[in-house]
């Protein structure tokens, strides 16, 4: 039997303010609230909330027969926790239903896959976090950032207990296999990857709209009808969209909520099913195995990390912002940690790219900047007064590693301590019994000045006691 | 062709972009150029074409000899043509002051009777465009369209005007009346107009009331620099330097880069900033960065010529040019094949065509030290731009610009 799995991406990175360089050292906040709110708002109203009530209305009318996934990011739910929270009770009703499974990513849509495993790991298991407390359920399949995948990151997502991915069906990585199969990942073998079909998702995403496309107007008719005419033992059919193709880049008025509404009925006259991809993995077997050298992504018409690791101007930036994820993690400033999560989004390095510079892509029609040399000199500005915040926590001529054992030295004094507190206690019971009690009872105002008296007299028989 | 300047001896970027094209336009072959210019110097390239001087164009007849008029102008042109000219002379003009030859005198500056010169520069070229024949007549900036209309009306061969600058240019919109009167004669009287850029087209069909189709954008070019020029030594140097070269007049928006340089030297102390060459705005330049404290940092080198540009520029880190209003501008397009990233105004020509240099608005001071900052401290930023900078200046040649007028010409004389 023939298996759909729709997958639905929510991302939103928070959008740097205009920050000049004289800025640097005085101002703290780097983030444009104004078009964060503005632009979360519009795509919740328009685009997220419309296609939360879409698919809801979809499991209903087909008691439980509709699935998909839904990958969160961190930034965007935090966007939603601010501004739309009425979006995150249209996700946990779509969590409630038991036929939505979500998705394990990067908290902040990083690239850390591909600058640092340790920051990886951290934001995966934040991510998790994060998805446990909204939902209770523990993501099981990893989407990472755009679907960036290659054989390291397999062995990274193995090891952190996953056994399914998702990634990109890259054509200069499939060739000629078809990505409607199960595959493994070469690397680490009990990785089972899902390969996303490309073509479908873009007859949708991109063709929808486009009357001079030859199979214009599409129809949820045509659209199961060519996914039942694959052969017989492809068995599963994977698409990928980011959520906002969905009444943004196809507004409603092109008809696409109805369209989708309309394919559970399509599919079932044609004994097609839907799925999460965990049921999918527990029921299909792999056919073969996949090895991808040099990073993919879903990303460009290259389907490679060009598109954040292009030029120059990104390598430097993130560069810079990786060299000190060790410090980062080392420190406990919240405000600190945060701002570096922020800042790791890809969307930052995105903006920087120059590819097509003179004919402006996708690239532009995203960029809150005018050019990506501006997005950059934001970008490094913004980094310089974090650098210089990284550099206040702890001075910068002291190496990582120095700087951890000192930090262990200080942990362990603190249990020392606490240890040592026990045995004065200890001590003192077995010389005078009386006294146990004494830190708990609780004197009357009057005798303040003596129970003041007796921390002191605690900590000079601590000193005696070693 | 009727120009005013001509390398080696230039005043601005207009002889520059003359040269550029006439050469542009021969390496596109099948063509015979006669080049005029007011006071040729006799070291002028000529392979590519004929150059005429307008001060050895007889407008009287003088009874001379070969040999005299070898001795007195054979370095410059070629004497036979001299008489064929002294043969073409259609009125008598024997009441103006005349030399020896019977020529008027140029100065080939921009001197104060510069009407007076632009008029005898036309009485020039109705002899000339009786004498040499030709298809089409292409008149280089305002000073010489009188001369273009005179030869059109002589010759009945379409005229196309190319509009290096206009006077809103110039004065940031005070313009003189006189100018404007040359310049919509000239533009009315064209056949086709050339500008430099979209912005230039469009202050030519607004203020000057032309009908858009009759005029047509080529933008400037840039001559490949020699290789002399591109090895220049640079120096080892602790501090960035961030330059200005131009004139210091309004148009060059002198004002904005010493106010930019004074945010940035308020948080960054190692970097100069030099503005190079002269105008009548220099004086209040240099009361203005003493003004704001940062005379120690901040350098004038007054005018430079011909060497000393590249010499400048190849001790610079950074080149800015923040025109209120430049019809193209065409030494950000030599800073970078220098390889000095460029910061220009959105309000300059040349950023429709350039893609690897930093384009602020002028008058965003805030912008533009934010950008010249970034220059200076992320190496990035700066190497990304040195190199994609040459590369994109190598794609930006004259026989593109060449093979567009040359188009143009097509269309006039079919017409």
């Amino acid at each position: 039997m023939r298996s759909v799995c729709f997958y639905f991406h929510i991302h939103q990175p928070f959008r740097l303010k205009r920050y000049r360089f004289f800025d640097i050292g005085n101002d703290h906040y780097y983030f444009d609230d104004f078009t964060n709110d503005d632009i979360i708002t519009r795509l919740a109203e328009t685009s997220y909330i419309p296609m939360c009530d879409t698919l809801l209305d979809m499991i209903r009318t087909s008691n439980g027969g509709f699935k998909c996934a839904i990958g969160l990011s961190g930034t965007a739910v935090e966007q939603m926790q601010l501004y739309v929270p009425e979006l995150i009770d249209r996700l946990k009703a779509l969590a409630d239903t038991g036929c939505v499974e979500f998705l394990s990513g990067t908290y902040a849509h990083s690239l850390s896959s591909l600058e640092s495993p340790e920051e990886f790991r951290r934001e995966v298991y934040k991510h998790d976090e994060m998805i446990r407390n909204l939902f209770g359920k523990t993501p099981e399949t990893f989407a990472n950032t755009e679907l960036i995948y290659d054989d390291d990151i397999a062995g990274e997502v193995l090891s952190m207990g996953f056994r399914n991915c998702i990634t990109v069906g890259a054509k200069h990585i499939m060739g000629w296999k078809s990505p409607n199969y199960l595959y493994q990942a070469e690397t680490a073998p009990d990785l089972r990857l899902l390969i996303t079909n490309d073509k479908l998702a873009d007859d949708v995403a991109r063709n929808f709209n486009n009357p001079s496309w030859p199979a214009y107007p599409l129809t949820a008719d045509k659209y199961m009808d060519w996914i039942a005419a694959f052969p017989e033992q492809e068995q599963i059919v994977n698409l990928y969209f980011p959520m906002d193709v969905f009444g943004s880049f196809l507004p409603a008025n092109t008809g696409i909520f109805q369209f989708m509404k309309a394919l559970p009925q399509f599919a079932a006259e044609r004994g097609i099913r839907f799925v999460t991809p965990s049921e999918a993995v527990s029921m299909l077997k792999p056919v073969g195995m996949l090895s991808v050298p040099y990073p993919i992504s879903d990303v460009d018409e290259a389907r490679d990390v060009s598109a954040w690791k292009g030029n120059t101007l990104q390598n430097e930036a993130l560069g810079k912002l990786y060299a000190v994820a060790e410090r980062v993690s080392l420190c406990d400033d919240r405000q600190l940690k945060q701002d570096w999560e922020y800042l790791q989004s890809s969307d930052h390095f995105f903006y920087m790219s120059t590819k097509n510079m003179a004919d402006g892509a996708s690239h532009a029609a995203f960029s809150p900047y005018d050019s990506p040399f501006s997005a950059f000199t934001n970008y490094m500005n913004v980094l310089a007064d974090f650098l210089v915040r990284v550099e206040e926590q702890y001075p910068d001529g002291i190496d990582n590693e120095e700087l951890n054992s000192l930090l262990l030295t200080i942990r362990n004094q603190a249990a020392e301590i606490t240890s040592l507190n026990k045995e004065v206690k200890s001590l003192r019971s077995s010389i005078n019994p009386d006294d146990e009690d004494l830190p708990d009872v609780k004197p009357a105002p009057a005798k303040k000045r003596a129970t003041k008296k007796a921390p002191a007299k605690k900590t000079a028989s601590k000193k005696e006691t070693p | 062709m009727f120009g005013w300047e001509f390398p080696p001896h230039i005043l601005g970027g207009l002889g520059t972009a003359s040269y550029g094209l006439t050469k542009g336009m021969h390496n596109n072959g099948d063509m015979e150029i006669t080049f005029v210019i007011p006071k040729p110097h006799g070291d002028e390239e000529k392979g590519f074409a004929n150059i005429v001087g307008a001060n050895c164009t007889p407008v009287a007849w003088r009874d001379v000899d070969y040999d005299y008029v070898n001795g007195r102008i054979g370095k410059v042109m070629d004497p036979n043509l001299y008489f064929n000219l002294r043969d073409h002379i259609y009125a008598d003009f024997n009441y103006m002051r005349l030399n020896d030859l019977g020529c008027i005198e140029f100065s080939g500056r921009y001197p104060d009777n510069i009407l007076e010169e632009i008029n005898n520069y036309s009485i020039v070229a109705g002899v000339i465009a009786r004498t040499i024949p030709c298809d089409v007549i292409h008149s280089h900036d305002w000073l010489t369209y009188p001369a273009g209309i005179h030869a059109k009306n002589v010759t009945g061969k379409p005229l196309v005007i190319h509009v290096h600058a206009t006077d809103f240019d110039r004065s940031r919109g005070n313009v003189n009346p006189t100018v404007f009167a040359i310049e919509k004669d000239g533009m009315e009287n064209a056949d086709h107009i050339i500008t430099v850029s979209n912005l230039t087209r469009r202050t030519v069909i607004e203020k000057y009331g032309i009908s858009p189709d009759k005029v047509t954008t080529v933008h400037n070019a840039v001559i490949p620099l020699s290789d002399d020029l591109l090895n220049l030594p640079r120096r080892e140097k602790d501090d960035k330097v961030i330059t200005f070269l131009g004139r210091i007049t309004m148009q060059k928006g002198p004002e904005y880069f010493v106010e930019a340089a004074a945010k940035v030297l308020q948080k960054n102390k190692h970097v100069r900033f030099v503005m190079a060459g002269s105008g009548d705005m220099m004086d209040a330049m240099i009361e203005l960065a003493a003004k704001r404290n940062i005379a120690d940092r901040f350098h004038f080198t007054g005018f430079l010529r011909g060497r000393q540009v590249y010499e400048m520029l190849a001790d610079s880190d950074v080149y800015v040019m923040p025109s209120v209003s430049e019809p193209f501008g065409i030494s950000p397009l030599e800073a970078m094949e220098m390889g000095v990233p460029s910061i220009i105004s959105k309000q300059s020509g040349c950023a429709e065509i350039l893609s690897n240099v930093i384009k602020t608005d002028y008058w965003d001071i805030d912008a533009m030290a934010d950008a010249m900052h970034a220059l200076v401290s992320y190496p990035g930023l700066h190497d990304f731009l040195k190199v994609q900078g040459v590369e994109e200046i190598h794609g930006i040649t004259w026989e593109k610009a060449g093979k567009k007028v040359i188009d143009i010409y097509r269309q006039v004389i079919n017409r």
